[in-house]
């Protein structure tokens, strides 16, 4: 049985003072979520209503994958919308009426708020029900915001979910409802593990098409698949539902811990849980040990991104060997993250929140050997001789559960190999 | 309200830090919300910069609206003063803050820095980046420079080239060599490399060289009105360009022009044999007006080319690109809308298109070679090689680049010979992806093969009441698919004009005869 709960250190992190810091923020803001999330929700189509510099923004996070006819866009709000509110309403409202006019398949509409939208007032509360009446029963329109000055990257998806909270239809079967937009090739691995353990029902939010919206209700257990859900946990417990606390399924470890206290809700025998998971256990341990070479003793350092930090440096100092210096998130919720903090062994500086040159001059004196940042510190960090890992790709590529286990050291090793590789170029230009 | 998924030029702001990361010694402080800092990272990844643009932002959030705002300014600037020492700020707003309408520019007047601020005033509803870069170039020239003795030798500043340009970088080697060839010095160049106190001594120059109007075509002109700076109208891009910029360079300075275009290969090259298969290939153009003016006369009078369509994305240069067309014989398309450009190539099914990163990615949905010359363009148009477009590397270079995409002459010709062959038909793609071709089976005849995707010109309905007969819409797929597009357009066209309700194969070489070139 012990075997299923790691071991935690001596002290842990849960306790620690966190550094919290004000200034420069160098992050993405939510709307970077749609991204991913257009991809999950096969039949809904995400409106940003902001500025050029939010379709800019898009554009710029969205690479090549903006040729395929993705289903988001922008309503460049201009001019003549600054001038009086009333007219602004209409344009969406016209806008809208064009979009689903072309795009007959979409089921969903997002409106989704940015700065300029929040900063004159917009009520795109109003314009989703206003335009839900309008396009009903054919197309469901929702809203969110994924402005900068609300929300921090992956506190875009945290908004879209906890928007659609309060429509999902009222059950009280007992269920269990994984949240978080994961891959598909990991959601897929999920369902298979538990249900082979026998947990059942297993429905996902986001689902990939509306009409498989799961319901919620008092016998819903809630499992937390990402870290930045805050909100939308909240709201899943107005509902009743009850969030199940758990390390996040990142390793071998993570995911056992992360599985076993869905199973232990579900009843499920220990011999059985092990049945399901020893297998995938030692492949994962195996995978891991591979890349863990190359990270054992090497010190690593989280710039504030996703918060996805304290996980992953849970995982990477247990499993990987490797020494936490400090790990910075945008936000820490210690209701959502505290199972991590336990396991993290005290130690590293914990910071939430950001002012960059000083957190830059904190790096630069640390001199870690891996860095964690964004791609606007990434390069300008290798040229001063620092090896970085950029964070963005960590909520693009599958890295939850077990087969994803080895990837996920992967990622982190991989920089370190290509420095030692190149090391002979040191010194030239 | 407009809906748009692709955006050619992004806001204004982003100009403006497009001038302060290509200069040195100068700070932006940009009031702008947490998460405009994403525009950094077009500068870190794309052009692959060493270092954080120089760009501080207030980053400010929900709870510091309502009042505080302003106060978080003043901080950022005082912060950014002290850390880094610029020789000179400069201070303005993003959209979000543009709507908030704290005033940087009363703001940093009453903080009394020891340097000079520049404020800027860019209006994110209406204009867009390179008004950004254009403006803010010249408030940093009209705030610094100055008037002042000409410099003894005779020499210009070349300006324009700023941070992301699209080939900028090569372009200041190439027109540095040109200058030094008929012993004319360069003075300053702005605002890639400079510091503002070479901002201040721009004056000594006896005229500057307007590399891109684009971004510094404003401050050409106030240099003229205040500094008697004359400046060049020619961009030299491609030969002929070239020649007349010498020509008019060499008038602004009072030499003798001179050109040593011992280098120089794209004429010898376009009128060797092999090119000779170029002739009358149909080209479409867009992207900014400069990189579009330059490159309609490169495609017709170097290259052989028919330019069948050209266009800009950048409306302060749409009276010159609609002049532009008249004078090829074609239609203008000044427009931001993607979709729009991507209707225009589909009704004209050019051979070839020279357009931005977008066009890149249309031609290859409608099987078309693209070449890029205009941002915007992608980490791969920041080439480590040396590659500029101007002068006479950069028309070797042009001549590669829109070379390599089309199926060269004798690779043609072999396509044209073999075309019924197993291995060499529509589907098998080109021969340098050999991997993916799908062979035909030996005995499958040709006509058995399933219509490829790109080659669906057959396939559509014909205009009018135009109606193919089975024989002719068969000799219709004998034609390559690259050109089977305009052929069938042609075909049709001709059978309209002549009345004609079915097409024959008769029909079809009847209008293959009219239309021969």
């Amino acid at each position: 049985m012990k075997d299923f709960v790691p071991q935690p250190p001596e002290a842990g992190c849960r306790n620690a003072p966190v550094l919290k810091e004000r200034g420069q923020r160098e992050v993405f803001c939510g709307l970077t979520g749609i991204i991913w999330l257009h991809r999950k929700m096969q039949d809904a189509f995400f409106l940003v209503v902001g500025s050029r510099t939010c379709a800019h923004l898009l554009q710029s996070a969205a690479g090549v994958m903006i040729f395929a006819e993705p289903r988001f866009g922008t309503a460049i709000l201009e001019e003549k919308d600054l001038a009086g509110l009333a007219c602004a309403n209409e344009e969406l409202d016209r806008e809208v009426d064009r979009l689903l006019a072309r795009r007959p398949d979409i089921r969903q509409l997002f409106l989704v708020g940015s700065c300029p939208s929040e900063v004159i007032k917009l009520d795109l509360h109003r314009a989703a029900e206003r335009l839900t009446e309008r396009h009903a029963p054919h197309v469901r329109v929702l809203n969110y915001t994924g402005s900068g000055i609300e929300t921090t990257f992956t506190e875009g998806e945290d908004a879209c979910l906890a928007a659609m909270v309060p429509t999902l239809p009222d059950t009280a079967e007992r269920q269990l409802l994984l949240v978080g937009a994961l891959p598909d090739v990991v959601e897929d691995q999920a369902m298979a593990l538990l249900r082979d353990m026998g947990v059942s029902p297993v429905r996902c939010l986001p689902a990939h098409r509306a009409a498989e919206t799961p319901g919620v209700g008092a016998n819903t257990l809630v499992a937390l698949t990402q870290p930045f859900l805050n909100e939308t946990a909240a709201c899943l417990e107005r509902r009743g539902a009850r969030i199940l606390s758990a390390p996040f399924p990142f390793g071998e470890e993570g995911t056992t811990a992360w599985l076993w206290t869905i199973a232990q809700e579900f009843g499920v025998a220990p011999d059985s849980f092990a049945r399901v998971t020893d297998a995938p256990r030692a492949r994962a341990r195996k995978a891991i040990a591979a890349a863990a070479e190359t990270l054992r003793d090497k010190s690593i350092f989280f710039f504030p991104d996703s918060q996805l930090e304290i996980p992953l440096a849970r995982f990477l100092t247990r499993e990987c060997g490797m020494k936490a210096v400090e790990v910075g998130a945008p936000f820490i919720n210690k209701q959502i993250v505290g199972p991590d903090l336990d396991l993290l062994a005290e130690g590293p500086v914990i910071s939430e929140g950001q002012d960059v040159d000083r957190q830059l001059d904190r790096c630069r004196a640390a001199r870690p050997d891996l860095t964690v940042c964004g791609l606007g510190l990434a390069n300008p960090l290798e040229a001063e001789g620092m090896a970085t890992k950029w964070a963005i790709e960590l909520v693009f590529t599958p890295v939850h559960l077990y087969e994803q286990a080895g990837d996920l050291a992967g990622l982190f090793a991989r920089p370190l190999r290509r420095r030692a590789l190149l090391s002979g170029l040191e010194g030239a230009a | 309200m407009k809906l748009t998924v692709w955006t050619y030029e992004g806001p204004p702001h982003v100009g403006a830090m497009r001038v302060a990361t290509a200069m040195k010694g100068l700070h932006y402080v940009l009031h702008a919300p947490q998460g405009d800092t994403y525009a950094d990272l077009l500068f870190t990844m794309i052009e692959r910069r060493n270092h954080r643009p120089p760009v501080s932002y207030t980053t400010f959030q929900a709870r510091d609206l309502g009042g505080d705002t302003a106060n978080l300014f003043k901080t950022a600037l005082q912060d950014a003063y002290e850390r880094f020492k610029p020789q000179a700020l400069i201070v303005g707003s993003s959209c979000t803050a543009e709507l908030i309408q704290d005033d940087p520019e009363g703001m940093s007047a009453t903080m009394g820095l020891p340097v000079p601020v520049i404020p800027l005033e860019l209006p994110s509803y209406q204009r867009k980046e390179n008004f950004g870069t254009d403006e803010t170039f010249f408030q940093i020239v009209k705030a610094l420079a100055r008037p002042m003795g000409r410099s003894a030798h005779v020499s210009a500043n070349l300006i324009g080239p700023t941070g992301l340009g699209f080939r900028h970088r090569d372009d200041i080697t190439e027109v540095t060599a040109l200058l030094e060839e008929m012993g004319i010095a360069v003075n300053v160049v702005a605002p890639m490399g400079a510091t503002p106190a070479d901002i201040a001594r721009m004056g000594a120059a006896h005229f500057n060289v307007l590399m891109y109007p684009e971004h510094a075509e404003a401050a050409a002109r106030w240099a003229e009105r205040n500094l008697g700076q004359p400046y060049t109208r020619v961009v030299p891009i491609g030969v002929g360009a070239t020649h007349d910029f010498i020509a008019e360079v060499a008038k602004l300075a009072g030499v003798a022009p001179k050109a040593d275009d011992s280098r120089l290969r794209l004429p010898w090259y376009s009128r060797s044999v092999d090119s000779t298969y170029l002739t009358g290939k149909r080209v479409f153009l867009f992207g900014d007006a400069t990189h579009v003016k330059a490159m309609a006369r490169v495609a017709r009078d170097e290259m052989g080319f028919e330019v069948v369509g050209l266009g800009c994305y950048n409306r302060e240069y749409a009276r010159d690109i609609r002049a532009l067309a008249k004078e090829y014989g074609v239609e203008a398309l000044v427009t931001e809308d993607y979709l729009e450009v991507e209707q225009t190539i589909e009704a004209l099914a050019p051979e070839m298109i020279l357009g931005t990163q977008m066009e890149r990615h249309i031609g290859k949905r409608l099987g078309i070679p693209c070449a890029v010359i205009s941002a915007p363009v992608h980490v791969q148009d920041f080439p480590a090689r040396y590659s500029p477009v101007m002068g006479w590397e950069g028309a070797n270079v042009i001549f590669d680049t829109l070379v390599h995409p089309l199926v060269m002459g004798l690779e043609e010709h072999l396509l044209h010979m073999f075309r019924e062959d197993f291995e060499f038909h529509d589907e098998a793609g080109a021969s340098h992806h050999g991997g993916a071709a799908r062979l035909r089976a030996l005995d499958e005849s040709p006509t058995d093969e399933p219509e490829p995707e790109m080659a669906a010109a057959a396939a559509m309905p014909a205009e009018g009441n135009v109606v193919w007969l089975s024989d002719a819409e068969k000799e219709l797929k004998k034609i390559p698919f690259f050109v089977r597009g305009k052929a069938k357009r042609n075909t049709e066209k001709f059978a309209l004009e002549k009345g004609v309700t079915q097409i024959s194969v008769e029909t079809l070489y009847e209008a293959k005869a009219h239309y021969a070139r």
